[in-house]
């Protein structure tokens, strides 16, 4: 089966693969372009790890093709931080040791900034629906739910 | 929340020690990794000329295999390797026999998902295609998912001519374990009591649920040396099994634990490892394999489902008279012993004079089955905790009273066995008593539900290694993958004893190559044992220390002693020196003798076991049967809490991982054996907005084993969440559900059937 | 003499008893006597137990002392999650 060539834009750096037609773009990222930071928990888009952003819209990169990402901007866990300098929300789940085993961690990151860009004030009960699509099995989301109202609240006052 | 505790012998004078890092909330040394998306989990890695390798598995419940053909396989355009249960080699005990048996099929599969074979190519698609050119012929048995049924004599058997030990006459083959526990007459505290509340109630399977489904990379050359990097709770385990499995020594065998994305309990075991190095021995390159979801739910994991009838006599001010279950569990089709652990915990918060409990572990046509976060004492409790509610209600009596009129505490006979000690289920349930909760206003349709709950913890092999390095700071070595934060804790303790910053501490987790034995990361035992350990090897690098002064000082080694992170002369003749700090004699260790280090190794004992008390306000909606939870407060007896923010993650995470059990989550059988539903989709773990804020009140009941207190935390939450959310059910609903979950369904029936 | 209680479902390997008695100063001695006294004890002994004493469980610590007045307690081996 022939390839399919791609031309594309990761975290802001012009990226080119090729992929077969079949190739999702969290396989594209995690084993052609070395990006393992979108994680694959169920391939199914229910469980939230591979979120990444693509053109400014949150999806689940386990159900993209790889060859939709031609001529789109994808964002992913890896562009958050600037340089040395965390991004707010990653900061805040240290602060708030809103992570355990941190697989889930890439996800809500991408799946939070992806609200607070729409929603820089949202309600708790808006969070806990937002991120109903990122599963956590080892926090019980309490610290997390905190973790993403108080980035909100610093990221309105800054 | 953190509560110190004031009283209590032993506790009190622990609780006196003033610590500098324990008890603070530093960030945790793997974060920044974990959120910039740099750390490395099974998954994650590769290696040059890797393949990929994917497996065959059983699409029937049970069935006799008649024959494999892969030759077509093997023919296939990028096929590397096959293996099958042909190329392990046969264990000597019927433990690790079983353990391979579910890595890889012999003879027979025993559910639907079970291994079969397995194929290694070039690519993920490749092996795929390769898969279905496997022809097995199966000869299909008739199979058994349930429980009571497995236990019927007309049910199928699994294991035909298998003897197990310690069955007494009248059960089937598929019985494989039965234990029995308890003190006092029971018939005589039947006779005293005033009510006896006689139920059965079932619960379903579970899974663990970690969102990493199992991986692992292995490679293997001719030289007959390997290397594995995996996802496990327990590195040394893979490498005893593994390296057993396919026959080579364990020297032979490097494992290296990834960074893991959840466990609780279902990565203690094997079953891609020995396949990915079996298929790397074979075909000479690193194999990498990654289960998919529906493979996690089919192959790996769940927990036992239960059957339980209890009966419990009080009287009619409250006291327990006699208590008495008989739990029957199924694991699937090999033995374990999750129903015993079931018969020792359900009675374990009380102070009885008369308890009986009895265990059965049932073989059926269901995975094997794997621990799972406190194993068999969620549904065990579960079952006695909504009794005793039931008998409240029933006797008009506050539920928190009963409880404390009858908790177990220093000195009680618990009903397992052993005298208690020092524990905190007193404290905890007077906490919970106190607690704002317990007196909030409900509205319409809501009910509270209150639970004990009880775990042992465990300790166990441990082995630390510490550098001091000549720039003051310090490398630790552990050999525990961190599930949870434990290179923090493992870190603060060390900072803590050395009398340094805890920043100058860098722990990290060794290959099975770096430092000795350690047991599998489980039984809420790391902080605990490797904190033992890591306390222990720091006292040793400052003893090497405090000699290396006493040289400089030209004073007996004795006459030095070592405060707030540096050596400081001591007594009458030692003379007069201004302290020696860490740094200070890292910096010239060349010069006065060589490196320093300290380290220790222990088989640990004293874990300490650990109460908690959940407060729960659940809304049933009449018209659908759904149960939202309004409000949700954990106490445990959790010692010192070393990093207090974990400690409440644990309990907090534990606690909703009871609440899916309780409300949504099961395995569901088909008429065919099959499993159906085998994703996040149907299989239903609690999402962000299914929850309330869960509030965390950590009782800092110190524990007598351990130098600061520190007692297992990890388990003990998701015990009482089952009975605390059906008692509130119960109360919201005016229903008493004795089948787990609570789904809407059921709910609905149950309020119907009551009408 | 030490006695020792075992669980329950021990019961026919001792001919009915849940506490016996036997001459040890530790927990190994304690497991050896056990096994050379009641010989339908040896296997489950070695297939691996817990003993707890005075309300401390130990896995397999030979050599933790009993004291003659000891509450000792013979228990499964247990594993956790």
């Amino acid at each position: 089966m022939s390839k399919i060539h791609v031309s594309t834009s990761i975290n802001g750096d012009a990226v080119e693969y090729l992929c077969d037609p079949s190739e999702t773009l969290l396989d594209v990222l995690r084993n052609r372009v070395g990006l393992t930071g979108a994680k694959e928990g169920c391939g199914s888009g229910d469980c939230g790890a591979c979120s990444v952003e693509l053109d400014g819209r949150l999806v689940c990169s386990c159900l993209v093709l790889a060859a939709e990402a031609e001529g789109k901007e994808v964002s992913t866990v890896e562009g958050m931080a600037d340089g040395e300098k965390l991004h707010v929300l990653q900061q805040k789940i240290l602060d708030h040791a809103a992570l355990q085993c941190g697989v889930c961690t890439p996800g809500i990151l991408v799946a939070a900034k992806a609200l607070l860009e729409k929603n820089p004030d949202p309600t708790e009960t808006e969070v806990r629906y937002w991120l109903a699509g990122n599963l956590c099995r080892c926090t019980g989301y309490d610290k997390i739910i905190r973790a993403v109202m108080d980035a909100a609240a610093e990221m309105r006052g800054a | 929340m953190v509560t110190e505790y004031k009283e209590g012998s032993v506790g009190a004078e622990l609780g006196q020690r003033e610590f500098k890092v324990v008890g603070t909330r530093p960030p945790r040394p793997d974060g920044v990794d974990k959120v910039t998306g740099r750390a490395l989990f099974g998954a994650d890695l590769t290696a040059p000329g890797m393949l990929h390798a994917t497996i065959l598995r059983s699409p029937h419940a049970h069935a006799k295999i008649v024959s494999i053909d892969t030759s077509a396989a093997l023919a296939m355009d990028g096929v590397k390797a096959v293996v099958t249960s042909d190329d392990f080699v046969k264990q000597g005990g019927s433990g690790n026999q079983d353990t391979l048996d579910n890595c890889m099929a012999r003879g027979k599969v025993f559910y639907d998902g079970h291994a079969v074979v397995a194929v290694a190519a070039t690519s993920v698609m490749v092996a795929n295609a390769a898969l279905k050119l496997i022809k097995v012929e199966y000869e299909i048995l008739p199979h058994e998912t349930d429980v009571d049924a497995a236990m019927l004599d007309s049910a199928p058997v699994l294991h035909a001519g298998r003897k197990f030990r310690n069955i007494p006459e009248g059960n089937n083959a598929n019985v494989s374990g039965f234990w029995e526990f308890g003190h006092g007459d029971i018939d005589e505290g039947f006779a005293k009591a005033d009510i006896i509340v006689e139920r059965s109630f079932k619960t379903a399977a579970t899974h663990q649920g970690y969102i990493e489904p199992h991986a692992t990379l292995a490679t293997m050359g001719p030289d007959g040396r390997g290397e594995i990097w995996v996802s496990t709770q327990g590195h040394y385990m893979v490498r005893d099994l593994s390296a057993a499995f396919v026959g080579m020594e364990t020297s032979q065998l490097r494992v290296t634990a990834a960074e893991i994305g959840g466990g609780f309990g279902g990565k203690t075991t094997v079953y891609l490892e020995p396949v990915a190095l079996a298929l790397s021995k074979k075909s000479g390159r690193p194999v990498k394999m990654v289960m998919t979801r529906e493979e996690v739910f089919r192959a790996s994991g769940p927990t036992t489902s239960s059957s339980t009838d209890v009966k419990i006599g009080m009287t009619k001010d409250g006291r327990i008279t006699a208590g008495q279950a008989k739990p029957r569990y199924q694991g699937g089709a090999y033995p374990n012993i999750t129903a015993m652990l079931g018969a020792m915990t359900a009675f374990a918060s009380y102070d009885l004079e008369a308890v009986q409990t009895q265990a059965w572990n049932v073989l059926t046509n269901r995975p094997k089955q794997a621990a799972y976060r406190a194993p068999g004492a969620p549904m065990a409790i579960y079952t006695v905790e909504s009794v005793i509610d039931e008998l409240c209600q029933k006797l008009d009596l506050d539920p928190i009273e009963v409880r404390l009129m009858n908790a177990a505490k220093k000195g009680t006979l618990s009903s397992y066995g052993p005298t208690f000690d020092e524990i905190g289920l007193v404290a905890t349930l007077e906490a919970a008593k106190a607690h704002p909760h317990y007196a909030a206003p409900l509205g319409p349709n809501q009910g509270r539900g209150v639970s004990c709950g009880f775990w042992f913890n465990f300790a166990g092999n441990t082995s630390v290694s510490m550098g001091i390095n000549e720039d003051g700071t310090v490398s630790v070595i552990e050999g525990n993958p961190d599930i949870g934060g434990s290179r923090a804790s493992i870190s603060m303790m060390a900072a803590e004893e050395l009398g340094i910053p805890f920043d100058k501490v860098r722990t990290i987790v060794g290959d099975t190559n770096s430092i000795g034995f350690n047991d599998v990361t489980d039984g809420s035992r790391v902080t605990f044992s490797v904190g033992l350990a890591t306390i222990k090897a720091a006292r040793a690098a400052i003893q090497n220390m405090c000699g290396r002064a006493a040289q400089v000082w030209g004073i007996d080694a004795d006459a030095v002693d070592w405060v707030d992170g540096a050596a400081v002369p001591t007594g009458h003749n030692a003379g007069e020196f201004p302290p020696m700090t860490l740094a200070e004699i890292a910096a010239d260790s060349a010069k006065t003798g060589g490196p320093i280090a300290g380290h220790h190794e222990v088989n640990a004992d004293g874990a300490g076991v650990s109460f908690g008390v959940h407060l729960v306000d659940v809304e049933v909606d009449p018209e659908t049967g759904f149960t939202e939870i309004k409000r949700y407060t954990v106490f445990q007896d959790a010692g010192k809490a070393i990093h207090p923010d974990y400690v409440e993650g644990q309990m907090q995470g534990g606690a909703v991982q009871g609440i899916g059990w309780a409300l949504n989550e099961e395995y569901i059988y088909g008429e065919d054996g099959k499993l159906q539903n085998a994703g996040f989709l149907d299989y239903r773990i609690p999402v962000a907005s299914d929850l309330p804020m869960i509030d965390a009140v950590i009782l800092e009941i110190p524990n007598p084993g351990h130098p600061y207190g520190v007692r297992g935390v990890g388990e003990t939450g998701i015990v009482p969440p089952l009975a605390a959310v059906a008692n509130g059910v119960s109360h919201a609903a005016g229903v008493r559900m004795s089948e787990l979950p609570m789904s809407p369904p059921r709910i609905l029936a149950a309020i119907d059937g009551a009408k | 003499m030490v006695k020792v209680n075992l669980w329950g479902s021990l019961r026919s390997a001792t001919g009915g008893l849940t506490e016996v008695e036997v001459d040890a100063k530790n927990t190994g001695e304690m497991l050896k006597a056990l096994a050379k006294k009641y010989p339908a004890l040896e296997l489950i002994i070695e297939g691996g137990v817990s003993v707890a004493i005075d309300g401390q469980i130990y896995k397999e610590a030979w050599f933790t002392p009993i004291k003659p007045d000891s509450e000792v307690v013979l228990m499964p081996y247990m594993k956790g999650g």
